[in-house]
């Protein structure tokens, strides 16, 4: 009778997993699709307290309490520019768990493994451990804590395949001899080392695709452990995980046009220091009291933020200026770019958090036909995302990257903190077009300046 | 678990894969960020393994590494959908007069 209440309970939470995920499908539906999600959790959670197995509860409660203090804590005071380094923090967390359990069962039952049930354990093991340090690493660079500039030495990509060779040769044998425990174990820590090693290679302009690859391998180190203590809801939960974690990654590498495989072994920065194509002209310095009446008389004004409208805090300084310029009757539309940010989403976040809404935020394929009949482009603290080299120059190393293209407006005007080079490090000829004008300093300052000129005028 | 179970569990596996990539699949990059906090959350169910582990005292081991897995999923789960939630409450359809939404 237990078996089969922990089953429904289960069974219930699948399902109700699964309408969760479908809600996110539109913003209408996607709060009550979350809340039938979290009634699911609860429900597979009373259910295992259940299980026969559990003889003292004591750790149980202490571990749960002490979750949702920190679990609260985070969620709740977390900044929405955060959200990045959040997300890669959590990975961690959720790999750590999947590990964990993997090493406790392993330690349990050790010798007595079926071959499939070692290789659900290895394949648990390997990826939880790889994915808590990478995602540790990760969670470092987008901190400040590391350098956010890929950190490369000679015979880097050679020494990382040996080491992943000899995580694998481990592997392998301990499917046909699962009671090689110290092998076990110095696989799960050769794993931990990989974890590192693989990230730090990775620039922070790459890191949509790695948090979205990390949020695969956790998916999937859940799904592996389901596998190997048979639950199927665990099985369920993970695949989905793992698989929007894929689908993810690849929705940002067709964003980049790059391959997983040259964002993790192609250091992006040496690829720019050779191909850097000496560009010629001068850039033009716009003022806000000439910005000020051209952004007002505009008929139609678009917004391009990027990473340097989350670091400069200036969302709600962009919504101040959106909104006075949508009283004098200007229609203002957003341009978001899938890699703008430091992870998938982000600036659609950060915006609607400063109250603008969604109807306004539009997508690459949707706003760039629409480029030509805006008067004035305003890009915030994005770069490469508007690099017309990449349409236009086939050496360029992102070339071919789809990109936002601003310089089809009648006019840019580019808002940057200093006039050095993006985060790639590439030139960007947008800067010195004709119809291109650099306003320097504060994003957030000078935002908040234009609004005020704007209402004034 | 005999065979005919772990060939049952495959299939679970790949229907999973099939399903998660249609409903996934359909999720406007506007809510990516969201996506991704929720999948996390959800994957917070490896408590359903870590409670087991923590609470069955087989071994000082397993108890402890069990206690540090239900924190660790737990924090995913609560944070989770905590964040996810005061994500979805700030999309919205219209500019709402008088809605200075201020930072918490």
């Amino acid at each position: 009778m237990r078996y089969y209440l922990i089953e429904a309970s289960y069974f219930l939470a699948s399902i109700l997993f699964i309408l969760g995920l479908r809600g996110l499908s539109h913003p209408e539906t996607a709060r009550r699709g979350m809340h039938l999600a979290e009634f699911g959790m609860l429900m597979a959670i009373i259910g295992t307290l259940m299980h026969q197995e559990i003889v003292s509860y004591e750790w149980i409660i202490a571990g749960l309490l002490l979750g949702s203090a920190i679990g609260t804590g985070i969620g709740l005071w977390v900044p929405m520019t955060a959200m990045p380094q959040r997300t890669a923090f959590s990975h961690a967390f959720g790999a750590l768990a999947a590990a964990l359990v993997g090493i406790s069962e392993y330690s349990l039952h050790g010798a007595s493994l079926s071959k499939f049930t070692m290789g659900a354990l290895g394949f648990d093991v390997l990826l939880g451990s790889l994915t808590t340090t990478g995602s540790l690493v990760a969670f470092a660079k987008l901190q400040g804590m590391l350098p956010g500039r890929p950190m490369t030495y000679k015979g880097q990509n050679i020494f990382n395949l040996s080491l992943l060779g000899v995580i694998v040769l481990a592997f392998v044998i301990l499917i046909f001899h699962p009671g090689a425990a110290p092998l076990f174990y110095l696989m799960a820590v050769l794993s931990l080392v990989f974890g590192v090693l693989l990230v730090l290679p990775i620039g922070s302009a790459d890191m949509p695709v790695v948090i979205a690859l990390l949020n695969a391998y956790a998916g999937l180190a859940s799904a592996a452990i389901g596998f190997a203590i048979s639950n199927n809801v665990l099985i369920i939960a993970g695949t989905l995980d793992g698989g929007s974690g894929l689908i993810l990654s690849i929705v940002m590498c067709r964003a980049m046009n790059r391959s997983i495989t040259a964002v993790l072994f192609g250091a992006f920065g040496k690829v720019s220091e050779t191909s850097t194509t000496v560009t010629e002209g001068t850039m033009r310095v716009a003022n806000i009291e000439d910005l000020a009446p051209q952004l007002k008389y505009a008929r139609q004004v678009v917004f391009v933020p990027g990473y340097g409208m989350a670091t400069a805090q200036a969302q709600h300084a962009v919504r101040e200026l959106s909104t006075a310029l949508e009283d004098a009757g200007v229609t203002v539309k957003f341009a978001i770019h899938p890699v703008a940010g430091r992870m998938p989403g982000h600036m659609n976040v950060l915006l609607a958090e400063a109250n603008i809404p969604y109807s306004q935020l539009y997508e690459l394929e949707q706003i760039n036909p629409d480029f030509a009949a805006t008067d004035v482009a305003v890009v915030v603290g994005a770069n490469d995302v508007v690099n017309p080299d990449a349409r236009d120059n086939s050496s360029s190393p992102i070339s071919g990257m789809p990109i936002l293209e601003v310089d089809r407006a009648k006019e840019v005007v580019v808002l940057k903190r200093g006039s050095g080079k993006g985060f790639s490090g590439l030139e960007n000829p947008l800067f010195i077009k004709p119809n291109c004008a650099m306003l320097y300093g504060d994003a957030k300052e000078s935002l908040t300046q234009l609004a005020q000129a704007v209402l004034k005028e | 678990m005999n065979s005919q179970g772990y060939i049952a569990t495959v299939y679970l596996f790949m229907l999973a894969a099939f399903l998660g990539y249609q409903v996934i699949s359909r999720v406007p990059s506007l809510l990516h960020t969201p996506l991704m906090s929720a999948t996390n959350a959800i994957s917070g169910i490896s408590l359903v393994g870590s409670l087991v582990a923590a609470g069955a005292q087989h071994s000082t081991l397993s108890t402890t590494l069990g206690f540090i897995a239900v924190t660790c999923a737990t924090t995913n789960v609560v944070g989770g959908f905590i964040i996810t939630d005061r994500m979805l409450r700030m999309f919205k359809k219209k500019r709402t007069a008088a809605s200075e939404e201020q930072k918490p």
